[in-house]
């Protein structure tokens, strides 16, 4: 079967019950998308499939043919990083970094949709995804940032005007 | 990760031809139940159907006559009127909601942990009836007797006429990655009835005939709601505690429905 990833054509053999998760890091060689819970109940391992956020671990392949996949790989490189990416990296919103991939995936699915800046509604946007580090602040944050319209210096990172929005999150 | 076959249809014929009778088959909608139970091997299927591209999603109006298709996702549901809208804004997350499936939902099984089929409870009090194949061929009968058969057939739709009023209330969840221990739906149809439905008690999604027939008195209802049902303690909640909140949901319910109406 034929899958988009990241604008490229591929061709996937794995069988039609494999998960996209498996398919993405251990036959395409794409391994943003991370293995944590795969019970579709961390976030860690979102990819954008056909414009929408969705959980790799519980989308079989085969249900897929010829789905548009973007993940992290996507966004931008390292010498020329997406705006969401640019955004985590001066709003310092990572830290292990193991929930980033899936958390920018969700952030960029909900800018694209005309997300705004309001703080309640990246939370709800970002509700399915878990950062055990407990890095929220900086993640709502960053996705405000975006959302806002803003432009990144990446030579400074914005954590001391991060840390005076704190309190407002758990 | 293999199974001997695996079939994708893409026409609600050939979905219904491809499940048969129904034995020995897997059904996966959205995935995000049927996934996981494959992925930690729980589950092998021999026979799996991915249903996601058979044309059976999508939401139809005649007259008041509400239609759901099986493969609609949750997230289509959430601007309805109480109770279905809130309950279907309250399943999961934004990212769950988009790929899980209304009739994946009402055919949920026990959970390993905890309850779930959240919409059996509104789709209950809406009177809604469930259009599926299976042993013995097409049939269309009330979700109330087809939730007992849930596991052995395959939905093609569940319609409900709309109602003047609805409401709908859980126990808070304290993250949307858990399902809702306990739920109260309520909806006054036009001919003045009330229905009453549960989910997050024994089993399946259950009406609460006591309350109904207390329901001009949301207190008393409350009190005779416990009888109706059978409480287990799972992962989210005890048995007691859920005989000592459904009394006072129910309460919450009617009066809402009161408000509502």
């Amino acid at each position: 079967m034929n899958l988009t990833v990241n604008g490229l054509a591929r061709e996937v053999e794995s069988g039609p019950l494999t998960p996209l998760l498996r398919v993405l890091r251990d036959e395409l060689g794409v391994h943003s998308p991370k293995v944590g819970c795969e019970q579709g109940g961390c976030g860690a391992c979102t990819v954008v499939v056909d414009g929408a956020p969705r959980r790799s671990c519980l989308l079989p392949v085969g249900g897929l043919e010829g789905a548009e996949i973007s993940t992290v790989e996507g966004l931008g490189t390292p010498d020329d990083l997406g705006v969401v990416q640019q955004a985590f990296t001066h709003h310092y919103a990572a830290q292990c970094g193991f929930c980033t991939s899936g958390m920018m995936m969700a952030a960029q699915a909900y800018v694209d949709g005309g997300g705004t800046d309001d703080r309640e509604a990246i939370q709800e946007a970002l509700a399915g995804h878990v950062c055990r580090c407990t890095g929220y602040v900086k993640i709502v944050d960053a996705v405000a940032a975006v959302a806002r319209g803003d432009s990144f210096d990446l030579t400074v990172t914005a954590a001391s005007a991060g840390m005076t929005s704190g309190g407002d999150l758990q | 990760m293999t199974a001997s076959e695996v079939l994708v249809p893409t026409t609600a014929d050939e979905a219904v031809a491809a499940f048969g009778d129904g034995a020995g088959v897997t059904v996966i909608g959205g995935g995000t139940i049927v996934m996981p139970e494959i992925t930690y091997g729980r589950l092998r299927p021999s026979k799996a159907i991915l249903l996601g591209r058979a044309g059976l999603a999508g939401i139809t109006r005649n007259g008041s006559t509400v239609t759901i298709g099986a493969t609609t996702p949750v997230a289509e549901l959430a601007g309805l009127p109480a109770p279905l809208g809130p309950c279907a804004a309250n399943v999961g997350d934004p990212e769950v909601r988009g790929q899980a499936t209304v009739a994946g939902n009402l055919c949920a099984g026990q959970g390993l942990a905890a309850p779930r089929g959240d919409l059996q409870g509104p789709l209950l009090a809406l009177g809604a009836v469930v259009r599926s194949v299976g042993p013995g061929g097409e049939r269309s009968e009330p979700l109330e007797s087809f939730l007992p058969e849930r596991e052995s057939r395959l939905i093609l739709d569940v319609g409900y006429e709309e109602a003047p009023a609805g409401a709908w209330v859980c126990l808070d969840r304290p993250h949307t990655h858990d399902y809702t221990a306990l739920a109260v739906s309520a909806v006054r149809a036009s001919d003045g009835s009330v229905r009453v439905a549960a989910t997050g008690v024994a089993g399946h999604g259950v009406r609460l005939p006591s309350a109904e027939i207390n329901a001009d008195d949301p207190e008393a209802a409350g009190a005779a709601a416990t009888a109706d049902v059978t409480f287990e303690d799972d992962a989210l909640a005890s048995a007691w505690y859920r005989e000592q909140t459904l009394p006072v949901l129910v309460r919450r319910a009617l009066a809402g429905l009161k408000e509502a109406s």
